[in-house]
């Protein structure tokens, strides 16, 4: 399968080896264990596979069935034709890493754009090469921040409003790290105002992170907690959601140093959550700092510009156990589609899509809000996500959603125990006034009147 | 002339993709939270398809082309892969959806963690790790967790042989380990003498890339494996060279304790550009508990009548989550459909044709490149490129001049341990004929080398561009490019 050996190309190029056949190949393999017998389902043509595969696939119910209310960290968005047709050229997908930068000026020069992309929507001065996810970003974060105090700051102010998945993700990449603690995240009511946060900070302090709007869908203006964080010589660092940047504020205005968020927004599908892209942006102050790939604008011996990977020796195929992360593969392709899908849309398509999702999601708020059992249980401003009381809990409300055709908002009490109550709706550009109003009319069944 | 970039070729007003109109009444916005400007590029359709098109053109990839990139396993890379992922059932499931509405992804999820233990011989898979480098990272974790869990503190070293992949200390260090280096002996095995001297009980494991990265199986691996385990070590295997060993022989049987994948070079997952990858890693019974998760696993047994039901579990001694929900999915779509298609004795004719092809390719060349190992090599093998009577021309000169010959070189200067390393990798998806041409090419470019050095010292002389000063891109640190009216 996908080898173009002839017997007879087989058999010449084993004598020109010198070897009789082509077990003689292998004989530094310890010979009990060479060649066994792989349990596995016998092969399939491209035929037969496409068919099983489709199976597979149409045992799913996707958001292609299902009217989808269901956010928390992945959103449904429309991906322009133009994104896929771009990105799936073997041009772009079939090569490796830009190591060789003379044949590889088209993957350099589109991650130079993307950086650019990513650097004037959150207001940053320079952005990576990407990433794996908005957890390993998050993560790589508080990374920055340790390495840049040298470890002499030892404590990371984490607000319980990020996503639980970067929390945990961020708990995990720690373990190595026996001095660091992570503090903020677990109190003892969720959904308590960042500012509770700038009680915890203090000069041991190495990084504030917050995220926007947060998990909970929340918009705060963070500027306090940015300036005490400053003000006691930490870093701030802010989680966010790009869409929402279409219209909000970017968190350079309240004085993030490191910005960072899920990219998949950008034109990623959905694909049960990965491959995703983490974003990963700071000041100009940083850029020696940041783990991951940067590409840098240069010329070549004629004088002609041109694009490499540069800062290299921060990496750890030079600087090994002295790099502070080890990635080296990223989500490139998937930096190349946000890039495509950001260039399509431009600035007004880009603010479009930000607003769409703004009103409709406050038309879905204002409708749920009305049916009696339920309310939008927060007193902040919201993008395209917001926090909804129930009057049973979230699970059997999902259950008859479902029974309907619709995949309701994210179940907040698989997180927070106290908030089984309490549903995570999201609404995009997908979602049509039609849409919204069957969504209400289903949980209208559910109301207590 | 350059491409411009998206910023140069916008013009304001322009717009590439129309949204409809909002269908709902409009609510007031939070002023306080609005942003005055938004600067990114205004471009038609058009522009960006033709912007986007030229820029792949500059590209060199596997579609074009041979690409022995050595490590990198740069095989060709099926269409019907490509078309799986975009299923609409597969590319359109939110992460977090009931468990009910997508039996058909768990169980493929399910399936692939079943055929990469029978691949490898481990109990069990996480399909979580997002790359190669961070299935690594996952490695040393559960090594560290393991120890933990036996109140083994005094545990601080990793060893890593000098013929191990960059990233492996670069992971060591992540977890807080200290590493010591492990040299190779004159047949390109770990030293075994040296092994011992630094074997005692603060060593947690080893990091053994086997096939190494000179592309040679290690002889002695069942000593090695059982030195450090006896010394109460783990042992870890990268997977990165899983290319050489599909059906020849299973890393779980060695003994070696936890491995990951890269699904991304063994199984024909593209590498787009430098991503994404997807790093899955296995394990023997007694590290299982501390994978992260979730894992999918059958909640309930099928019958006749009914599937079984797939869901999530979380190992019981998890380290935690290392990314956000459920791994790479849309590449597990294309490594099972790779895997499928082959079948057990497909997947050994990969390996046996990557094997046989390196050693033919190697046939041609080690007559007129120096062979610092020379024994049948795996998958891959390493070459210098140098030659005594000719000390201005380096491996770097060979690797530009390839270029002019429409080949991607092979990796340079890496592995460490030869001088001016050109590590090659040819694939089985490779014909004779291809191997054929590209061994020409590479003797005409030692003859160049001897008779006109300055065409490989300037070479390449045909790509989209010469060759590029990295020293003012480290200086300048241009990152960004600017809207006309933010330009410096």
């Amino acid at each position: 399968m996908f080898t173009p050996h002839t017997k007879t190309e087989r058999e010449e190029m084993l004598r020109a080896v010198g070897v009789k056949s082509m077990e003689d190949l292998f004989v530094a393999v310890p010979q009990k264990f060479r060649f066994p017998k792989l349990n596995l389902s016998p092969r399939k043509t491209e035929l037969e596979i496409t068919s099983e595969m489709s199976e597979l696939a149409y045992a799913n119910e996707s958001t292609r069935d299902l009217l989808c209310f269901l956010g928390a960290g992945a959103y449904n968005h429309y991906i322009p034709s133009a994104v896929d047709a771009l990105v799936h050229r073997g041009e772009f997908f079939t090569a490796y890493t830009p190591y060789q930068p003379e044949i590889s000026q088209g993957t350099l020069q589109a991650i130079f754009e993307y950086q650019s992309l990513i650097a004037n929507l959150t207001g940053m001065d320079v952005s990576n090469a990407s990433h794996y996810d908005g957890a390993t970003a998050t993560a790589e974060a508080v990374i920055l921040a340790y390495s840049n105090f040298r470890g002499k700051r030892t404590k990371m102010v984490v607000s319980p409003a990020v996503h639980p998945h970067y929390r945990a993700t961020v708990r995990t990449y720690m373990q190595g790290y026996e001095e660091v603690t992570l503090i903020g995240d677990t109190p003892s009511d969720p959904l308590e105002s960042p500012d509770s946060l700038i009680s915890l900070i203090d000069d041991q302090t190495a990084l504030v992170i917050v995220q926007y709007p947060d998990f909970f869908g929340r918009i705060y203006d963070y500027t306090k907690l940015s300036d005490t964080a400053h003000k006691n010589g930490a870093l701030f660092a802010v989680a966010v959601n790009p869409t929402a940047l279409g219209i909000l504020k970017p968190p350079s205005e309240f004085g993030a140093d490191i910005v960072v968020g899920e990219g998949q927004p950008l034109g990623i599908p959905l694909s049960l959550g990965g491959p995703y892209l983490g974003l990963f942006a700071t000041k100009k102050e940083f850029i020696r700092k940041i783990a991951g790939r940067l590409v840098g604008e240069t010329v070549d011996q004629d004088g002609k510009r041109g694009y490499v990977l540069t800062l290299t020796a921060r990496e750890q195929h030079i600087r090994r156990e002295k790099a502070s992360s080890n990635i080296c593969t990223n989500q490139g392709l998937m930096a190349l589609s946000s890039a495509i899908y950001m260039s399509l849309l431009g600035k007004q398509g880009f603010r479009k899509v930000a607003e769409l999702c703004y009103q409709k999601a406050h038309y879905a708020a204002k409708e749920i809000a009305s049916i009696p059992g339920f309310s939008v249980c927060m007193d902040t401003p919201f993008f395209h996500e917001f926090m909804v009381c129930c009057p049973q809990p979230v699970e059997q409300i999902n259950t008859h959603l479902l029974d309907h055709g619709i995949l309701g908002g994210y179940d907040l009490g698989k997180d927070y125990p106290a908030l089984k109550q309490n549903m995570l709706v999201a609404v995009t550009e997908m979602n049509t006034k039609e849409d919204i109003d069957i969504f209400v009319d289903v949980l209208r069944e559910m109301s207590n009147g | 002339m350059a491409e411009k970039t998206i910023y140069e070729l916008s013009s304001p007003g322009r717009q590439g993709v129309q949204f409809p109109e909002a269908d709902v009444p409009a609510s007031g916005m939070p002023k306080e939270f609005l942003r005055k400007d938004l600067p990114l590029p205004e471009l038609a359709e058009i522009d960006v398809i033709r912007h986007y098109t030229h820029l792949s053109k500059l590209n060199y990839c596997i579609d074009e082309g041979f690409y022995p990139l050595g490590s990198c396993t740069m095989k060709y890379n099926p269409r019907v892969n490509e078309d799986m992922a975009r299923l609409p059932g597969f590319a359109f499931c939110h992460p977090l959806q009931p468990d009910e509405t997508i039996q058909g992804s768990l169980s493929l999820m399910y399936n692939l963690q079943e055929d990469l233990k029978e691949i490898s011989g481990f109990d069990e898979v996480t399909l979580q790790p997002a790359a190669g480098a961070q299935g690594e990272f996952v490695g040393v974790m559960v090594i560290h967790a393991y120890h933990k869990a036996h109140g083994d503190g005094k545990r601080t070293k990793m060893l890593i042989p000098d013929s191990a992949h960059g990233t492996n200390p670069a992971s060591s260090a992540m977890i807080g380990y200290d590493v010591v280096g492990v040299p190779t002996d004159a047949r390109g095995n770990v030293d075994i003498a040296a092994l011992k001297a630094v074997c005692d009980d603060t060593v947690a494991g080893i990091m053994l890339t086997n096939p190494n990265t000179l592309g040679l199986f290690d002889e002695n691996i069942l000593d090695v494996i059982e030195i450090v385990h006896k010394a109460g070590g783990l042992v870890y295997g990268d997977g990165a060279n899983l290319n050489a060993l599909l059906g020849i022989v299973r890393p779980g049987d060695l003994g070696i304790d936890v491995m990951h994948f890269n699904l991304h070079k063994t199984f024909s997952t593209p590498h787009g550009g430098g991503g994404p990858g997807s790093g899955p890693v296995g394990t023997n019974k007694k590290l299982a508990e501390f994978l992260p998760g979730p894992i999918i696993s059958i909640l309930e047994e099928g019958d006749d009548e009914l599937p079984p039901l797939y869901g999530f579990k979380q190992p019981k001694h998890s380290i935690g989550r290392v990314k956000s929900f459920n791994g790479q999915f849309g590449m597990h779509v294309r490594a099972y459909t790779y895997i499928h298609m082959h079948g057990p004795d497909g997947l050994r004719q990969v390996s046996e044709l990557a094997v046989l092809n390196a050693n033919y390719l190697l046939s041609k060349l080690k007559g007129t490149y120096k062979l610092p190992y020379d024994r049948v090599c795996m998958h891959e093998f390493v070459l210098e490129g140098k030659f005594d009577d000719v000390p201005d021309v380096h491996a770097l000169d060979i690797a530009k001049r390839l270029m002019d010959f429409g080949y991607h070189p092979p990796t340079n200067y890496f592995p460490l341990i030869v001088h001016e390393a050109l590590m090659i990798e040819p694939t089985e998806t490779e014909s004779k004929q291809t191997i054929d041409d590209f061994a020409d090419a590479m003797l005409k470019i030692a003859k160049e080398a001897h008779e006109s050095p300055e065409l490989l010292q300037t070479a390449p002389h045909n790509s989209p561009v010469r060759r590029l000063d990295e020293v003012k891109a480290a200086k300048d640190l241009v990152m960004c490019c600017w809207l006309p009216d933010k330009a410096e």
